[in-house]
């Protein structure tokens, strides 16, 4: 069967950039290696779920691979919790299909909407990365499509280099087709959770050094606000439920449920919605929502880990625009500070923040968490003052020995880049060793430097 | 009690067992390609925990059948419910020049199809319990150039199916046909069509459910009975003259 090419506009889950590309969507992993076999000289990268934000599964003009149809599971051991999975599982279905036996992923971003392969490719992490790190280091025997055509199998016993750079290396080493992941137990679908209002920045790190035996913590931050109360938020932490604790399900997600069935977000496409007004009312509102002090709570798995799946393509809700998000680490507290005051001065808000202390484990290669503090910024497309902004954003960034993060990535220059990254050589030597030829490539890999053109 | 699902490896037949498997219901997949089979042989039992089984199936080698049969029923138990969903259109130009490339189509949509049923619908007239559903095509209720030669062996096995139908009668042995319009497969990607074009997963649900009520004919989407009845009513000597 000869692979099929449909010519597509792709898009990352921020809508910007869009490129068109040559799809091919492969049943089986056969059609996988036909499709790299087929390329017909143009490079090659595998696309899942689109939920990276900016151009790191897209490929102008290349040839992509869907993996949303590899979705077979193919090994479950329930003794160790380790999974055998082909790489277009996501992380819903192995939430669906394991939570009712007592299993949870290890790690989960703010959406399960994601592929495992994904996972990997950008090393995500999620609330509990303070414990439990990176995907990655809760993975073995992956197999992967390599430039040559083999299939070569890695971790960190076997090719331990070719692994190190497939963790986090954004989809530029091959396909991924099927991994091994060692899901955790757990005895409810609930959380036990508090949340806790923070009236500034320096209130949200002492909450948040008070929150080391919580295994999941996030903090909502309102950039809007200047002044004494920059950076009040709500800091929530959690942990996953004892099994006699009841979840009740909240009316929102049966509200936000019903509207999906009457209605489709991306009818709802405006440029309008997300203004600084309404972004600075939502802020307000949501600061209020929550009562002063401390609030503990037993809630569902999914409003605490996916607030945001409640509403299909919101993403749409930023109009054709699209948006952009900034999500960076930095090792000190005042460059958090200088970098809110940036955004609070600048007048262009962001929606939604959130920010976060992770642990002191560095995952090398291209991934993005190390020690410090994350903040993640979503901003409608303002153009060229908003970029200007993320450049100045990116100096403080450097400044302090920090980075941003990839996958959510759509304009970071090659230069900021290679300080933010400093092994960056050496991933490039181990990824350039198993595919000289540039045959894996995306556009993020080419606006780096990492792949294509001169070496 | 099993499902024998025959040609496992297409998206909506993968749909269907899983619909099945999810039931409890132990579940064999042939295939040609026994290497998919296993995989979603692998799939079904991790995901829903059923006894699986898999084993090759190649629609032209029809002194296969009867061992494959009794393989599935060695293995799983009483074949209950059998799904007729390997299928190949070929390429209608090759088939026009090619003999044996249009006899591969026949033999594959057709003969194929009538001898794996024959069997399978012995061993449940001989119990008086089962159910056979057969996956033909739109493209069987009238011929059209673009793709005549697969369906007119759509078409015949949907004839085929509807005198087995009378025939398992009388035994309590149920056929249902399933009349495929666009479903989102490897046939439909890419295919610019103005028709919306069904998800797998939703036409397994749909096709069970007609199966366990007891429908004889669907078509899938629903909507393909309305545009196939207007194509049907056109009289030949219009139809003939047409570019459809």
């Amino acid at each position: 069967m000869k692979t099929q090419w449909a010519p597509t506009k792709l898009e990352g889950w921020g809508r910007y950039p869009r490129h068109s590309a040559w799809v091919a969507r492969p049943e089986r992993m056969k059609d996988v290696e036909n499709a790299l076999s087929e390329r017909d000289g143009h490079p090659v990268l595998a696309y899942g779920l689109g939920r990276s934000y900016g151009d790191a599964a897209l490929i102008k003009d290349g040839r992509v691979v869907l993996t949303q149809r590899l979705n077979r599971m193919l090994d479950f051991d329930p003794e160790t919790g380790w999974l055998r999975v082909e790489s277009g599982v996501s992380l819903k279905e192995i939430i669906d299909t394991f939570l009712p036996r007592g299993f949870f992923p290890p790690v989960v971003p703010g959406t399960q909407f994601v592929t495992v392969g994904g996972a990997l490719g950008c090393n995500i992490h999620g609330k509990n990365h303070h414990v439990d790190g990176c995907w990655g280091d809760h993975v073995r025997r992956v197999e992967l499509l390599v430039a040559s055509g083999d299939i070569v199998i890695c971790d960190r016993e076997r090719e331990p280099e070719l692994f190190w750079a497939t963790v986090g290396g954004m989809g530029m080493t091959g396909v991924i087709l099927s991994l091994e992941v060692k899901l955790e137990r757990v005895e409810s679908p609930g959380i036990l959770m508090e949340s806790v209002r923070v009236n500034n920045l320096d209130e949200f790190f002492e909450v948040s050094a008070d929150s080391a035996d919580f295994t999941h913590t996030v903090s909502w931050v309102d950039c809007v606000k200047q002044g004494a109360s920059m950076g009040r938020g709500i800091f929530m932490r959690g942990r996953h439920a004892p099994a006699d604790v009841q979840t009740g399900a909240s009316p929102l997600d049966a509200l936000a449920s019903f509207a999906q069935r009457i209605l489709n977000v991306r009818d709802l496409e405006s440029n309008l919605w997300l203004n600084k007004a309404t972004i600075k009312l939502f802020n307000e509102a949501y600061f209020r929502k929550t009562p002063a002090g401390t609030t503990s709570s037993s809630v569902h798995y999914v409003p605490f880990f996916f607030p945001l799946d409640a509403v299909d393509n919101w993403n749409y809700l930023y109009g054709s625009r699209g948006f952009l998000q900034y999500q960076m680490v930095v090792p000190e507290k005042d460059a958090v500070r200088e970098i809110l005051e940036v955004i609070s001065n600048s007048g262009m808000a962001s929606f939604l923040a959130v920010i976060k202390e992770f642990g002191d484990r560095d995952h090398g290669g291209l991934s993005f968490p190390s020690r410090g503090t994350t903040l993640a910024l979503d901003f409608p497309n303002f153009g060229t003052p908003l970029l200007d902004m993320m450049e100045r954003l990116d100096d403080i960034v450097i400044a302090s020995g920090g980075r941003v993060y990839l996958g959510k990535d759509a304009r970071l220059s090659k230069a900021k880049f290679r300080q933010m990254y400093p092994e960056w050589e050496k991933w490039k030597a181990v990824r350039d060793e198993w595919d000289p030829n540039y045959i894996f490539q995306s556009e993020l890999g080419r606006r780096l430097g990492l792949v294509g053109g001169a070496k | 009690m099993s499902v024998l699902i025959l040609g496992a490896t297409s998206p909506i037949a993968r749909a269907i067992a899983g619909v099945y498997a999810e039931e409890g219901h132990a579940v064999y997949l042939a295939a040609r390609d026994v290497a998919e089979a296993e995989r979603i042989a692998a799939d079904l039992k991790v995901r829903f925990g059923v006894r699986t089984g898999f084993g090759a199936f190649d629609a032209t080698n029809l002194d296969a059948h009867a061992a494959l049969v009794e393989q599935v029923e060695s293995e799983l138990g009483a074949i209950e419910v059998a799904l007729v969903a390997f299928g190949d259109m070929g390429e209608q130009e090759e088939s026009e020049t090619d003999p044996s490339a249009a006899r591969r189509v026949i033999d594959i949509n057709y003969t194929g199809s009538v001898s794996v049923s024959e069997l399978v619908a012995q061993k449940m007239i001989e119990r008086s319990s089962g159910t056979i559903i057969g996956l033909s095509s739109v493209a069987g209720d009238r011929g059209r150039q673009s793709n005549y030669i697969y369906g007119s062996a759509k078409g015949a096995f949907a004839l085929y199916l509807q005198g087995l139908r009378n025939r398992c009668f009388r035994s309590g042995v149920h056929v249902l046909t399933v009349k495929l319009g666009f479903v989102d497969t490897r046939m439909t990607y890419g295919m610019e069509t103005a028709i919306p074009v069904a998800d797998p997963a939703d036409a397994a649900l749909a096709i069970k459910r007609a199966a366990s009520r007891g429908e004889n004919e669907m078509y899938y989407p629903r909507f393909w009975r309305g545009i196939m009845g207007v194509i049907k009513v056109m009289p030949e000597a219009l139809f003939k003259r047409l570019n459809l």
